[in-house]
């Protein structure tokens, strides 16, 4: 080297090395980079962890020689101690309590989302959207006393005690879909800012009053937004635990009437697993059923929703 | 009218549904009964929040009705009454008053030098004077049917000569500090409140890292490519899982098969024949699997915010990526971090249904560590709601006063931060 840099390099100032411009190797940087890694692949370990292991002990479970999967689809038993496991009393008990929930939810949460996004000043909607945040930031269980010691009540003064029973499907719901209209609401909300303003200048440049461009011009352009909340909305409240845990009664029983109690998949599984559950025992095994149903049902309405938003959005500008 | 509409159908067509109905001022009348009608729906989550919050004000204040089933004068002391004695005199009190095996397995819970004063007279209370509610009164109606109080104690004394009424608020310091017990006038929210604080505590330690980990490597690393996609739509995707299946998911993982760690076997601690996974340290795991897809969520977008110019010009000074990361995108996206895991560590403590699921005991009189059987606030909450007596009721009132305080003020942190560190580029 020393020799073939000789006295005409140094004084010219040729380099005698090209520099390397190719990027060098850090180990520290890869190490990071795979740390990093894992951690976001960790995620999948949760879902593959939660597939695995309500698959294995739902199979365990419908091994049973008391258990056929027919029958748990199909039954309208759920009575372990005599070997009924029908699980379609718990899956209309949840159907129920989120029909009520969304008949409240629903209505209250768009016209929540159009006020907000049509009518309200921005002094307004500054006030309001903290509010409907706090019902949303509220704990399910403090929801849940709510509707056992206030709903509950209202309910069997105005309709009878004879015909509400104390824990009742009814309140569990309404309550509920106090809790879900803030989640419908501002979902609804960011779909209907979204809607360019030149769409509502063009309908009031026509001649339409105010409510005529938000309903039919706004929450129609917004639709696909609106519709992936609703559905986002059902997820939560079929997911929904100790509301009807508290409010909706123990139990499970096959009825169609709101005014009575009945016990949920999610109100079932919380009881059961309330005690020193056993593992191996039959309980223990029936709620990663009933858990694998309800993660099924959950995760499909998830994907809905996405699907509606990625396929049916419109596209301005 | 009918020529109004003619005059306009041309230019939108009479099919059109913006074509203009015939009479204006009944569609102005429309629309503003609609606007009413959109704003009284707003006013009906404001309404229903103010009911939430009186009915638990309401039933944490008021008149209760009990009785000792044992005089407490008889335990005069030099003339000192029981309420004023010493906790040393009190522990020898109930070494004197209790069999010896139920003193030995109280000293067993928990030795009794550990104790404060406040849970040794808890304690005396509950079972030497054995005080008995015998019925309790919601704030509203100590306030205005103090008629009907007065009618139904004169009932009580026949059968309970020995009765007292008294105005009392749930919530006080003593409820703050003394441990859950059987009767109503001694449960305290101590043991909930630390076991809440000890689970949340391994909440963060494990989520926090690994969700801001997961979040740099999603918005600085990830390429476009199928594994990062999967990635990406896994966690938005367990961010919709309901929360008890993690409580499942807890149970069979945390609980049962990992149980030699989860019950501290693994590092030499407990009691082989007794230990079980249901402790603070499963919960803590439990619930930071439900937490890390929000944290990972809210600090991406915080992440995503910090303006491309400073990556660039971290770059153009030489600096490798991850220096660029640590000094510059990390310390710009904190607050928008940290707000997102207040926000998600808020959530965390209110969870009752994964806790219940994995397994949190409600018994608990003595204070957790890790390793320990536990009970958290919402538990607690949970428990004595589901109770039918009304004392029970107000407990769970007293108690989710304090886990509203303490979710207020976390919130009220993360909004300070917000203002504080935001900055705008």
């Amino acid at each position: 080297m020393a020799d073939q840099s000789n006295g005409m390099d140094k004084l010219v100032g040729y380099p005698t090395k090209t520099l390397g411009l190719k990027k060098r190797h850090r180990l520290g940087e890869s190490v990071i980079q795979s740390l990093l890694f894992f951690a976001g692949f960790f995620s999948i370990f949760t879902t593959l962890g939660i597939i695995y292991e309500l698959g294995k002990e739902a199979w365990l479970f419908f091994r049973l020689p008391e258990v056929n999967l027919w029958q748990f689809l199909t039954g309208t038993k759920w009575q372990p101690h005599i070997n009924e496991f029908g699980v379609l009393p718990l899956v209309n008990a949840t159907l129920v309590t989120t029909a009520v929930a969304m008949s409240i939810a629903i209505p209250l949460g768009l016209a929540v989302a159009i006020y907000l996004s049509e009518y309200a000043t921005i002094k307004v909607r500054n006030t309001l959207k903290p509010i409907l945040e706090i019902l949303a930031g509220i704990p399910t269980i403090v929801y849940g006393y709510f509707a056992l010691t206030f709903v509950t009540p209202i309910l069997r003064s105005i309709f009878g005690r004879d015909v509400v029973e104390i824990y009742n499907t009814a309140s569990a719901g309404l309550v509920m879909g106090i809790l879900i209209l803030p989640l419908i609401a501002s979902i609804s909300e960011d779909a209907l800012n979204a809607v360019p303003r030149s769409l509502r200048e063009a309908a009031y440049g026509l001649g339409a009053t105010k409510l005529e461009v938000a309903v039919k011009v706004v929450v129609p352009s917004a639709l696909s937004g609106i519709a992936a909340a609703i559905i986002l909305g059902i997820s939560r409240a079929i997911g929904e635990t100790m509301i009807v845990a508290v409010a909706a009664g123990a139990g499970p029983k096959f009825t169609f009437n709101p005014f009575q109690g009945a016990e949920t998949m999610t109100g079932h599984i919380v009881r059961i697993s309330g005690g020193d559950l056993s593992y191996d025992s039959i309980d223990y095994n029936s709620i990663f059923a009933i858990g694998l149903l309800l993660f099924f049902i959950t995760l499909s309405l998830n994907i809905i929703s996405q699907r509606i938003v990625r396929r049916f959005r419109e596209v301005y500008e | 009218m009918n020529q109004d509409k003619e005059r306009t159908a041309h230019l939108v067509g009479s099919d059109s549904p913006l074509a203009p109905e015939p009479n204006l001022s009944a569609r102005h009348r429309r629309g503003r009964a609609w606007q009413l009608i959109f704003q009284a729906s707003t006013v009906v989550g404001i309404i229903v929040l103010t009911a939430l919050l009186l009915n638990i004000i309401d039933s944490s204040f008021g008149f209760v009705a009990y009785e000792y089933k044992v005089d407490p004068a008889t335990f005069i002391v030099d003339g000192v009454p029981l309420e004023d004695q010493t906790k040393d005199q009190l522990v020898a009190l109930l070494q004197s008053e209790l069999s010896k095996g139920a003193f030995n397995k109280l000293n067993d819970e928990k030795p009794f030098e550990e104790r404060t004063r406040a849970e040794v007279f808890g304690l005396v209370a509950e079972r030497i004077l054995k005080s008995k509610v015998i019925s309790s009164w919601s704030l509203s109606t100590s306030l205005f049917r103090r008629a009907e109080i007065d009618a139904e104690v004169q009932e009580h004394l026949i059968e309970h000569p020995r009765l007292e009424l008294k105005f009392v608020s749930w919530l006080t310091t003593d409820f703050l500090s003394r441990p859950q017990s059987s009767e109503a006038v001694t449960a305290g929210v101590r043991t909930a409140i630390l076991g809440s604080l000890l689970t949340i505590l391994i909440t963060i330690l494990v989520a926090l890292p690994l969700g801001v980990g997961a979040a740099i490597y999603l918005e600085e690393y990830a390429t476009d490519n199928w594994l990062n996609r999967i990635i990406q739509t896994n966690i938005n995707n367990l961010a919709g899982v309901p929360s008890i299946i993690y409580g499942i998911l807890g149970l069979a993982i945390f609980v049962r098969a990992l149980q030699k760690l989860t019950s501290g076997l693994l590092f030499g601690l407990g009691d082989p024949t007794t230990a079980t996974g249901r402790t603070i340290f499963s919960a803590g795991l439990t619930l930071a699997l439900l937490i890390l897809p929000v944290i990972i969520i809210n600090a991406q977008e915080a992440i995503r915010a910090v303006p491309q110019s400073l990556r660039k010009a971290g770059y153009g000074l030489g600096a490798t990526k991850w220096q660029t990361i640590w000094a510059h995108v990390l310390p710009n996206a904190l607050p928008g971090i940290l707000t997102g895991t207040i926000l998600a560590v808020s959530r965390a403590i209110g969870e009752t249904a994964p806790l219940v699921v994995v397994g949190a005991a409600t018994a608990i009189s003595f204070d957790p560590d890790i390793f320990s059987r536990f009970t958290t606030l919402p538990i607690q909450i949970y428990q004595w709601t589901a109770r039918p007596q009304d004392e029970w009721r107000h407990l769970a009132a007293a108690a989710i006063l304090v886990l509203l305080v303490m979710l207020l003020s976390l919130n009220a942190s993360a909004i300070l931060m917000r203002n504080r560190f935001a900055r705008k580029y």
